[in-house]
């Protein structure tokens, strides 16, 4: 139990610190480091409580892909020159403390709700899917989803394949003066256009540019 | 304190959703920062399912934080798309300049 509570306070300390330095840090590449760092304190909990298989996809997912992926468009942009900007929008100002006070109020009623809560007596018995001590996360894993979620998973697989439809889309341009292949044309080509047949004189050769 | 219980990750995941709050609302820099609040926001989501999940010893928590990171990775890919055609378009990403609705 002490070992349980001396993790969990090391990794959500990280985590919280992160998060702050994610939103407050002048660069924009030091803030994807830190949610880099972010995924993976909260990927080590996850694995900590028990949820293996979530903790491995959010390194897989969040930091492999998703963190890659800002690390990537924040180098490309060039972003990384707008520092020392934070507070110094002249203009809107103004929104700063009522963005504070509508956090605060937020917080304030996440803890209430949290304090307030109480589990029913009989909420383990309700439970639809319980766990089973006897298989590994993985595996209980998978034999729910492929079999009363399988609906949902080719959704989310959908979901997928239109955001990447979407991206390719969206980033697409055609661009002037670069030569492409166009594979109808080349598949339709006919022989007349393609080939002439010539009469050779001995001794005379062939002018090929008329 | 020692005792770690459901309510230690729900005030886990409060903070770290709160801090995504903030994000978004006071970001007067770039779009990218926004971007990453919300990942903030989705995060603390499935802190919240996995830890409910986990002490109520019930499997379905865990399989809606699959899906939330199938719909997190989606909205990052569209996002950033989106973030890149627009630097093309404008030549910056500052908060500022994204007034062209007047609204």
């Amino acid at each position: 139990m002490l070992a349980h509570a001396i993790f969990f306070y090391f990794f959500s300390v990280i985590a919280v610190f992160s998060a702050i330095m994610v939103i407050a840090s002048k660069n924009t590449v030091h803030s994807v480091f830190f949610l880099i760092l972010d995924f993976i304190s909260i990927s080590c909990l996850f694995i900590m409580i028990g949820a293996e298989f979530l903790g491995m996809i959010m390194l897989i997912v969040y930091v492999g892909a998703v963190a890659v992926l800002f690390l990537f468009v924040v180098m490309m942009l060039n972003v990384a020159q707008q520092k020392d900007e934070w507070f110094k929008g002249k203009i809107f100002t103004s929104h700063i403390p009522f963005g504070f006070l509508i956090s605060i109020i937020i917080f304030l009623e996440l803890i209430i709700v949290i304090g307030g809560w109480k589990y029913k007596p009989n909420l383990i018995e309700t439970s639809s899917i319980q766990i089973d001590k006897n298989f590994t996360n993985t595996h209980a894993l998978g034999n729910v989803i492929y079999t009363d979620y399988i609906h949902l998973f080719q959704l989310a697989g959908l979901i997928l394949l239109v955001a990447m439809i979407g991206a390719i889309v969206l980033t697409y341009r055609k661009r002037e003066g670069v030569k492409r292949q166009s594979y109808f044309r080349q598949v339709s080509r006919e022989k007349v256009e393609g080939v002439t047949l010539v009469d050779v004189k001995s001794n005379k050769g062939v002018n090929l540019n008329d | 304190m020692i005792n770690i219980a459901l309510g230690h990750y729900l005030i886990l995941a409060a903070i770290i959703f709160i801090i995504g709050v903030i994000g978004i609302f006071l970001n007067r820099k770039n779009v990218i920062i926004i971007l990453m609040s919300i990942e903030l926001i989705l995060l603390a989501v499935n802190i919240n399912l996995v830890s409910f999940s986990i002490f109520t010893q019930d499997l379905t928590g865990q399989i809606f934080t699959m899906f939330i990171l199938t719909v997190a990775a989606a909205e990052a890919a569209i996002g950033l798309a989106i973030i890149v055609v627009y630097y093309r378009n404008k030549g910056s990403i500052r908060v500022e300049g994204i007034n062209s609705l007047k609204g």
